[in-house]
């Protein structure tokens, strides 16, 4: 539309030799200027999922199963990823890509346990992407045949929709955050491939129904497999663990 | 907030498929299924594009509504969020549309 005259048409406007067919005159001191419309249909993330599949192919070539784990903040992800190791990992040599907005402090302590960990600060960001996992892969530089677990940004909502080329996406949540989380923030447990429930050695302590949380991650998500574990007492523990070795390449 | 990682995705893309040409509009298409807020993206636009091929350019959103496909029954139905369920009571379902984040047009000068 032209701005000064607002009259609209065709998308290759000349400088208004077109004789005002569309009904108007104009002033002598303006013209439209000459413009192009080009059609793109391209994905907005295009670029992002192009460096996932970059990603996912390099995990590949290399038979590294990369893990992708989301949760709000508290959720326990450092500590699950902790157990895992010190339970399972010299068996899966497990390496960790670690994010968050700031501090090194998960890193910490994942290193703690023994195992290869590389901090990637966000900054502001609000979640991982798949050029930041490729410069963490390119440092943590993990062994052929292992497994790279990424503990996502501490946020239900944004990693979801970000491709990092790992081969599977798990949905962490607490039963200290309320049975409501599935409906309240669908698009995170419709991307999951797995979903756990973590601290159920606190059910007695909390109001949390159960049932309820599973129809909504259902309803998110229908057939997603949902595993009950604490990560603190190890209580169920090994539903995750034989999750984890089904899935070795 | 991932609108500003989505609209920076935005220009980013735009300028790399126009080059240098200054462009008056970019139509986006944001289905209401997909996860990104249209209003935040108008609110980041004119922020990210400043300094761009892309300041002071117009925005269009088309907003597509979600619909879906279900599978045990067959029907097809709107939904305007993600925990709809079909009529018959089934979860299981295939979105056919309210999903789109792409660019789907661009104006530029001659």
């Amino acid at each position: 539309m032209c701005a000064t005259c607002g009259c609209s048409g065709s998308t290759i406007l000349e400088d208004h030799e077109h004789g005002h067919e569309h009904g108007h005159e104009h002033g002598p001191g303006h013209s439209h200027p000459e413009t192009r419309t080009v059609t793109l249909e391209q994905a907005v993330l295009a670029r992002n999922d192009g460096l996932a599949e970059i990603n996912r192919k390099w995990l590949a070539e290399r038979g590294i199963l990369a893990v992708n784990l989301m949760s709000s903040p508290g959720a326990g992800k450092t500590t699950l990823l902790e157990r895992t190791i010190r339970e399972l990992g010299a068996e899966l040599r497990v390496s960790v890509v670690e994010g968050d907005q700031e501090t090194v402090l998960d890193a910490d302590r994942i290193r703690a346990t023994g195992a290869p960990a590389v901090q990637i600060n966000t900054g502001s960001g609000c979640h991982l992407d798949a050029q930041m996992l490729a410069g963490g892969l390119q440092t943590l530089d993990p062994p052929d045949n292992s497994v790279v677990l990424i503990e996502n940004v501490g946020n239900l909502v944004c990693p979801a929709l970000f491709d990092l080329g790992e081969q599977a996406r798990v949905v962490i949540t607490s039963v200290t955050e309320g049975a409501e989380k599935p409906r309240k923030y669908p698009q995170m447990f419709r991307a999951a491939d797995l979903v756990l429930l973590n601290k159920t050695d606190l059910l007695p302590y909390v109001d949390f129904d159960v049932d309820s949380f599973l129809e909504g991650a259902r309803r998110a998500n229908p057939g997603v497999e949902v595993l009950q574990l604490s990560a603190t007492t190890g209580d169920g523990i090994d539903g995750w663990y034989g999750w984890l070795r089904a899935r070795l390449p | 907030m991932h609108e500003m990682a989505i609209t920076q995705s935005v220009i980013q893309a735009v300028c790399e498929r126009m080059g240098d040409a200054p462009v008056q509009r970019v139509c986006l298409e944001i289905g209401t299924l997909s996860g990104v807020v249209a209003d935040s993206v108008r609110f980041c636009f004119d922020l990210v594009t400043a300094g761009t091929t892309l300041e002071g350019a117009s925005l269009e959103i088309i907003q597509p509504t979600g619909r879906a496909r279900c599978r045990d029954c067959g029907a097809e139905f709107e939904l305007n969020d993600l925990l709809v369920l079909c009529e018959c009571g089934s979860a299981n379902r295939e979105l056919l549309a309210g999903e789109e984040l792409k660019i789907r047009e661009v104006e530029v000068l001659v």
